[in-house]
């Protein structure tokens, strides 16, 4: 970053025509400019260590990362080698276990934010019996301990055919509908707090004058509180999809680790041996099994503007 | 509330579409059908364990569905709880297995398996370590030995060591290396979640060794207390290795409860050598081939099994192994358990190496892949007094606190007593059934 | 050392059953993409279709049922049901047959090793909900201003996208303790040896630090879930109303203070009670790092071992009744913040 003094400092990302004319503001903007740069690199740059020492570890040979530290390896004679990534993406099952990741995870963040959706809205703009209480049970339930949930819930689904291995009309193995429930079930509690958070502050003028043109409930919903709430939904669906994608011990409870079935996770853990032997696998699986929540990531990050409410507020 | 199930009934055709389909495998003459087994091994030992498997598929048509975790007691015993379990399961450790056979959860083995040939090519220990009050549940098909000292023959040449014969020569050659200016032991106890394991075979080793097998099976069966003399000898004694703040070891104790297991034995291959004596099972040996520069079996590295303690009780050795339980009773699960006995099976498994050693006496001792394999089942043939690991037969919550007590007593000897005290409370709940 | 082009040639490819995937699994995919949220718009629209052919007076009555319905019913099944079981079985003994009373919370509440497990809650309590809060939402306030916001959102993110699986190996190059007489491979002893010249440090066992550093490594994970989600809450905040307060002349940190914080003020606090609730059943950090030991053990995995190792579901059952328990003041502070918004609008 330049030094702000002389030139003009770096636009934060809104900028008025009335701040433009401040100029006494701006020099004092500027010096702030660069240390906020400052600040903002400084806590990047701690944040990354530990990923950047993952990612250069994923270029080393195996013993390398216990024998000398991974900042060793930016310095020459260069040792860097695919190894790892080789025995990653080597894996026989690689590819099967992509696909059931994207199986358990694309519905099992959709139904959940669906739902949510839909209460949220009435915890934050209908009145009933018990609103308040029902919601506050609900922020409690984050603290069930998701173990103590699989014996009674893989019991019930048991019973009810929905263990791996059953096959539903279609083809579709009944492990995977046990597993979208029940991560509908723990998604739940956050997502309807989360959401009826972000709807509860919505202005209420908009509601009335919707209302006035005689729009119903489901029209409210879907033109007005979902475009609105783009960048809760887009955190939500960021969050409920990684829980999922990187969640090892419920797919391994309600869908198993055979190969048709496991998710990713399972088989990056499977690489190693039992008793570790081969651990640095681990690094390049971290980055292979990262790629796809980054992607979401990326592809969501444009519904975080600023301005989604413009307008619809009186200054 | 009917509407979400409804939903969901919707839900399935709307997103499965109609083509139900059911094909049935009919290999004539073969049993057919799948076998769904549950186990701890990943990587190589997976594909082990798959061209084991290759041979028993070829013959009898049955598919192997295998899933693997490393919080087998978690996943087993949910599932079983559940209604939903695996047919067979191979599990590191006996204790989750003795209290889901005495719930009643497990077919016993006595009338499934064929026990006149299993007598025949198996030693008797191997077939009483398989059964729980009397009764048949489990089978090892492979064995681990435990309580070996890895070392570096150069190293040892170089400085005119001799490999120690007695517990006597043990010791002398401690001192020895000390008087040299050198570490004697390396000792590397971290593993993650079961950390404090690998000083936990030190002590059992010694408490057979030292005490005998009467001693060491009242010992793991919760008959005999944790601060009886003779437990606290074996740790005393190891206390004796390990040297006070331990001194014999390299790094010392910090090293010891922060260095991975796997990496301890690094230390035995430096130039100079940062130790000299390595204790660890014959599976370490896959650790080794990871270390840079790899180190080669023979030249670079040599074994001793550790000296008898007291000389009555030459010859006792430490195993391990997993041990296979019929989870489910299925023609397809007795047909697989049946195959592991057989001398067939372990042999394509002790040729893949892994330190993994035959128990059917029918495999022949040439089929090792190498000397030092070999030799280490020379030793298992040859044992006269071998038990099982006892921390994996004990109940695995007393078997936690072990291993949380190793990582206690190394960082301060001094507390052995209440150590002990605390490891005989959770000896008074572990045991109960639950 | 090989050519890299070399090296990416003899990349093996993803082992790919084109035939099965382009035959069953796409199909399977597609449907079940196209397939879900048609039923959950079909649901909500139909309902509401039905809804109205009610007389007039008891819609409002109904309405909102039919919103919050699926969710009650879901969580009802997935998370209530066991729960009732699990509270029920904290009053019987570990046979689930004699009824004990409050024999089980006073059993474990007066056990010896209990006093650790609290206090190292207490610091999970208070450390890191504090911290993922600070720096959450410094990070969201900061990048919010400078041109390369979405590079640091993405490498802040970063963490919470590596799975708990490679946790423990990703630490050991951050607090990994070599000898003395050996190179440090951990940065932090690395850092403190050659640049501080100190001793290094056994970061993860020595209990005068490692409560901290297994913090610590829950705070590097969760601050990107805080920054988004505050982030989110910025981007709400009406231009016009931050545009008016520097028109009247005020200063950032003045429109921070007066304007930013109370309007995300309801963010906050469901970031800070998430993240409350995240403190007390923490699990993952402890249970790879230490498994508990070195005085690190934890409400929520002292309650896996019971549950597991022991087989002690009285126990278990009832460690996570208490841990529920804890959840209510919590809860009670959020009823109050919610009335305090709707009596604002």
């Amino acid at each position: 970053m330049s030094v702000a003094t002389a030139s003009p400092p770096t636009a934060p990302p809104v900028r008025s025509a009335a701040e433009k004319a401040r100029w006494s503001q701006r020099i004092s903007a500027g010096v702030s400019s660069a240390g906020l740069n400052v600040a903002v690199l400084a806590l990047t740059l701690a944040w990354i260590v530990p990923t950047v020492g993952l990612l250069i570890n994923s270029f080393r040979p195996g013993g390398a990362f216990n024998t000398s530290g991974w900042w060793t390896a930016l310095a020459p004679p260069y040792a860097f080698t695919l190894d790892s990534y080789r025995a990653v993406l080597g894996a026989s099952d690689l590819a099967p276990s992509f696909f059931n990741s994207f199986m358990i995870t694309i519905p099992a963040t959709l139904i959940p934010t669906a739902i949510a959706a839909f209460a949220a809205y009435a915890f934050a703009w209908m009145k009933f019996w018990g609103r308040n209480w029902i919601f506050l049970a609900l922020v409690g339930l984050l603290a069930v301990p998701l173990q103590l949930t699989f014996i009674p819930l893989l019991t019930l689904a048991v019973k009810l055919g929905l263990n791996s291995g059953n096959t539903l009309p279609g083809g579709l193995n009944a492990g995977f509908l046990a597993i979208w429930i029940a991560h509908t079930g723990y998604g739940l509690p956050f997502a309807i707090y989360l959401l009826a958070n972000f709807f509860r502050v919505l202005p209420t003028d908009l509601f009335e004058s919707a209302e006035i043109d005689g729009a119903g409930p489901v029209t409210v919903f879907f033109r007005l509180v979902l475009p609105l709430s783009v960048p809760a939904l887009a955190s939500l669906v960021i969050f409920q999809f990684l829980w999922v994608w990187n969640d090892l011990l419920v797919a391994l409870i309600y869908l198993g680790g055979t190969p048709e079935v496991a998710p990713l996770t399972v088989t990056l853990t499977n690489l190693v041996g039992s008793l570790g032997q081969h651990r640095e696998y681990l690094t390049a699986a971290a980055f292979v099994s990262m790629v796809v929540p980054l992607i979401v990531f990326f592809s969501l990050q444009r519904y975080f503007v600023r301005g989604i409410l413009a307008g619809s507020v009186k200054g | 509330m009917g509407r979400l199930t409804r939903i969901l009934a919707a839900m399935a055709i709307i997103v499965l579409g109609v083509t139900a389909c059911g094909t049935s495998n009919q290999a004539s003459g073969k049993i057919g059908g799948t076998v769904h087994i549950l186990g701890t091994w990943t990587g190589a030992e997976k594909d082990s364990f798959d061209a084991v498997m290759k041979p028993f598929t070829d013959q009898t048509g049955i598919k192997i569905s295998f899933e693997a975790t490393r919080d087998l007691d978690a996943i087993l015993q949910t599932k079983i709880a559940a209604g939903n379990p695996p047919d067979v399961t191979g599990a590191p450790g006996i204790g989750t297995l003795i209290k889901l056979a005495r719930a009643g959860k497990l077919p016993t083995l006595d009338d499934k398996l064929d026990v006149s040939q299993l007598n025949a090519n198996y030693g008797a220990d191997w077939i009483n370590l398989g059964k729980i009050d009397g009764k048949l549940y489990t089978l090892y098909a492979w064995a681990s030995l435990k309580g070996l000292i890895w070392y570096d023959p150069k190293a040892f040449a170089a400085k005119g060591y001799e490999v120690p014969k007695t517990w006597a020569d043990l010791t002398a050659l401690q001192d020895k290396i000390k008087a040299d200016g050198g570490k004697p032991y390396c000792v590397a106890l971290e593993s993650q979640a079961a950390s404090g394991w690998p000083g936990s075979d030190w002590v059992k080793e010694i408490v057979l060794s030292q005490s005998g097998p009467t001693v060491y099976d009242n010992w793991w069966q919760g008959k005999q207390k944790w601060t009886t003399p003779e437990i606290k000898q074996a740790w005393t004694t190891w206390g004796q290795i390990l040297g006070s703040n331990g001194s014999n070891v390299y790094g010392g104790k910090q090293y010891m409860v922060a260095t991975t297991f796997g990496d301890g034995g690094q230390g035995l291959f430096t130039s100079p050598p940062k130790c000299y004596m390595f204790n660890q099972g014959s599976f370490i040996t896959s650790f080794f081939d990871g270390y840079t520069p790899k180190p080669t079996a023979g030249t670079d590295y040599a074994v001793f099994p550790l000296p008898d303690v007291n000389s009555t009780n030459a010859g006792a050795h430490v195993v391990a192994g997993d041990a296979f339980v019929m989870t489910k009773d299925t023609p397809q699960a007795r047909a697989l358990l049946k195959y592991l006995a057989t001398a067939d099976a372990q042999d394509i498994w002790v040729k893949r190496g892994g330190g993994k050693i035959a128990i059917n006496k029918q495999v022949s001792l040439n089929d090792y892949p190498d000397a030092i394999s070999k030799s280490l089942a020379q030793i298992v043939v040859d044992t006269k007094i071998a038990r099982y690991d006892a921390g994996d037969l004990m109940p695995s919550d007393m078997q936690k606190a072990y291993w949380g007590a190793v990582l206690k007593f190394v960082q301060n000897q001094s507390s052995l007593d209440s150590i002990l005290a605390d490891l005989d409370k959770t000896q008074a709940t572990a045991y109960a059934s639950p | 050392m090989d050519g890299s082009l070399g090296l990416i040639a003899r990349m093996p490819v993803l082992q790919v059953d084109w035939g099965t995937l382009v035959s069953v699994n796409l199909p399977t995919l597609l449907f079940v993409i196209v397939g879900v949220p048609l039923v959950l718009v079909g649901y909500i629209v139909g309902a509401d279709v039905l809804v109205r052919r009610l007389p007039k007076r008891s819609q409002p009555m109904v309405r909102p049922w039919v919103w919050v319905g699926p969710a009650i019913l879901f969580v009802g099944v997935i998370l209530v049901y066991p729960m009732v079981g699990t509270i029920v079985r904290s009053f019987f003994d570990r046979h689930g047959s004699t009824f004990v009373g409050l024999g089980n919370f006073t059993r474990l509440l007066t056990d010896g090793g209990i006093l650790i497990v609290l206090r190292n809650n207490l610091l999970w309590l208070i450390l890191y909900p504090g911290l993922v809060l600070l720096f959450g939402l410094l990070l969201a306030v900061l990048a919010d201003r400078v041109r390369y916001e979405k590079t640091v959102k993405t490498l802040i993110f970063m963490p919470l996208a590596i799975s708990f699986v490679a946790m423990a190996i990703i630490w050991q190059f951050v607090y990994y303790y070599k000898d003395p007489s050996e190179p440090q491979t951990g940065i932090v002893n690395a850092i403190l040896v050659n640049i501080f010249h100190g001793q290094p440090i056994t970061w993860v066992q020595d209990t005068r630090f490692n409560n901290f550093a297994l913090i610590l490594i829950g705070v590097w994970g969760a601050t990107g879930f805080a920054m988004v989600i505050l982030s989110a809450a910025l981007k709400g905040i009406p231009a016009e109303l931050l545009e008016a307060a520097r028109v009247d002349g005020a200063n950032e940190i003045t429109i921070f203070r007066r304007v930013i914080l109370p309007l995300m003020m309801p963010t906050i606090v469901v970031v800070g009670t998430t993240m409350v609730i995240f403190a007390l059943k923490a699990f993952d950090v402890v249970y790879v790092m230490t498994a508990g030991n070195y005085n690190t053990d934890i409400l929520a995995r002292r309650m896996y071992d019971e549950l597991y190792s022991a087989g002690n579901y009285a126990n278990a059952s009832t460690l996570a009744v208490i841990l529920l328990l804890a959840v209510v003041p919590v809860l009670i502070f959020n009823l109050r913040q919610f009335r305090a918004v709707e009596e604002r609008r």
